[in-house]
């Protein structure tokens, strides 16, 4: 494929046929393709990586071999559930809600390239546009929580908005590091700049940030207090059921699978190779994504809940200073090198 | 991992070490086989003293009537007739009891074993057998018959500890292995 497509930094679609529209069909069928069938993949490998590490087995009976069907199965009984709205709710809005949870990371995996070539479009601006996109997500949640008329909910909706707040900074701050490194903002751009260096070496501190910070924007544990259930039921989504719920579900893991892969291309290099590994790149993005959709796992078996203003603190007090710190030592790195 | 009352007030020796340790707990237990036992593939592998069911083993039964009394919810059937033997040669005729029904019903027993423990004669154990669940709650009652095979599956006891006392019906085994019912039986 590689070979094929000769021309880099130019997406193969469009090497492949130079009509507009053709072009435009076949990248929105393969975005979507990968946004339904990935994140999939990572909510199988979170039932077993979770189940594992608490000494169980996890789904073991859809589809004959280790319970591989299981969320297809899920997504199968979420469609045949009854499409309920509460009476009090606000109609639109909260039929609207899951969709604006959802389209921003089918809109981050536009950009996300897997190769020099394989990618269905490189802006200029690239990571420019998945920080604008990674914000939007939330507000899904606000409308989720405020149209359902239910104070868990609502309760639910503003914490992720404080949380949004609190960690969109460190997560801007730790990726404008990235950008001083490598001088461009696209993401082709960013991976290309890496090819000799992995930016995780220089900027470590800066790599943890993003991975803590993409974690609360995802309300994944142990930053998770917007869904906590023990407290608030189950926050913005308590009144959300069926096919609903399951875009909810999927925004989640299509999340996981988003802020996985721009964490890689941002520190891991994205698709570039450790050399002497004689592997195609798009493995690499693949497997790179993998063990870090699995770290964000990992880190959900392992800790506790944080307490909300443990997580407020948290972000103003200490990923904050730490990364601006780190961004001015990026500045000496780069002068210096 | 019980919690160690010395260390819970002692602060974090390191920067973030009890972190790691979590997360090098929770890949241990991942790399470890899991406990489950995919139960209808496999059969769980009980101890001797599951209490699964209780077993009657009607050669034993004297149709005393103890374990019914003793029930404390009333869930042991029994019903029995007199009969009396014809003399061998003149005098009384022996008399014994014939158990015609002996049900216990499962949807009011709750497994205290009292009724196990009264039998004066060993005629009931309990079974690990536990897969006796019906559609109906009247189905619970279970005859003398379905108790009977119960019997089949009890285990023997365990062994005792080392440098344990002997147990005081040592020579006892599981009714499976039984010489002497017969005879009570037959009279």
């Amino acid at each position: 494929m590689i070979e094929l497509f000769a021309q880099s930094g130019v997406s193969f679609i469009e090497q492949l046929t130079s009509n507009f529209w053709l072009a435009l069909i076949l990248k929105t069928v393969l975005v979507m393709g990968f946004f339904l069938v990935v994140p999939l993949g990572v909510g199988y490998m979170e039932h077993k990586v979770l189940a594992h590490m608490q000494s169980r087995l996890g789904p073991m009976e859809a589809g004959a071999f280790h319970g591989w069907a299981q969320l297809i199965a899920d997504g199968v009984k979420f469609i045949q559930k009854e499409n309920v709205v509460p009476a009090a709710a606000d109609r639109t809005i909260f039929t609207l809600a899951p969709a604006v949870a959802m389209v921003p990371y089918i809109a981050i995996l536009v950009v996300l390239p897997f190769s020099d070539t394989l990618f269905a479009l490189d802006l200029d601006v690239g990571i420019f546009f998945v920080m604008a996109m990674s914000s939007v997500s939330v507000i899904g949640v606000l409308m989720a929580g405020w149209s359902s008329a239910n104070k868990f909910s609502l309760i639910g909706a503003l914490r992720a908005a404080a949380q949004l707040i609190a960690y969109e900074l460190p997560l801007v701050l730790s990726a404008a590091g990235v950008v001083m490194l490598s001088s461009v903002t696209s993401m082709v751009g960013i991976a290309e700049a890496q090819e000799s260096l992995w930016y995780v070496i220089p900027l470590f501190p800066l790599f943890v940030i993003f991975m803590v910070s993409s974690l609360a924007e995802l309300s994944r544990t142990p930053f998770d207090m917007p869904v906590a259930d023990s407290e608030i039921i189950f926050g913005a989504y308590t009144e959300y059921g069926g096919l609903k719920f399951a875009f909810f579900l999927l925004a989640e893991y299509g999340g996981i699978v988003a802020l996985s892969g721009v964490a890689a291309v941002l520190f891991l290099g994205g698709y570039q190779g450790l050399p002497g590994i004689p592997l195609p790149d798009p493995i690499w993005m693949a497997g790179k994504i993998g063990v870090l959709s699995f770290l964000v796992i990992w880190l959900r078996a392992t800790y506790p809940r944080l307490r909300e203003d443990q997580l407020q603190r948290f972000a103003w007090l200490t990923l904050i200073p730490v990364s601006l710190v780190w961004i001015l030592a990026a500045a000496v790195f780069k002068v210096a090198f | 991992m019980a919690i160690d009352a010395q260390h819970i007030d002692q602060p974090e020796s390191g920067m973030g070490q009890g972190l790691l340790k979590g997360l090098t707990v929770t890949m241990k237990t991942m790399l470890k086989p899991a406990v489950t036992v995919q139960y209808p593939h496999v059969k769980p592998d009980l101890p001797a003293r599951t209490r699964g069911v209780i077993a009657l083993k009607q050669g034993n039964c004297t149709v005393c009537y103890k374990c019914s009394r003793e029930c404390p919810d009333w869930c042991i059937y029994i019903d029995a007739h007199k009969e009396t033997h014809e003399p061998a040669a003149g005098g009384r005729g022996r008399s014994m009891k014939v158990l015609d029904r002996f049900a216990i019903d499962y949807a009011l027993c709750m497994y205290c074993g009292i009724c196990v423990e009264v039998c004066p004669f060993d005629a009931l154990f309990w079974s690990p057998e536990f897969e006796y669940a019906e559609y109906e709650i009247d189905l619970l009652i279970h005859e003398k018959e379905r108790l009977e095979e119960w019997t089949y599956t009890v285990l023997p006891p365990p062994a005792l500890e080392v440098g344990a006392e002997p147990s005081a019906d040592a020579g006892e085994a599981a009714p499976g292995a039984d010489g002497d019912t017969a005879s009570r039986t037959a009279g």
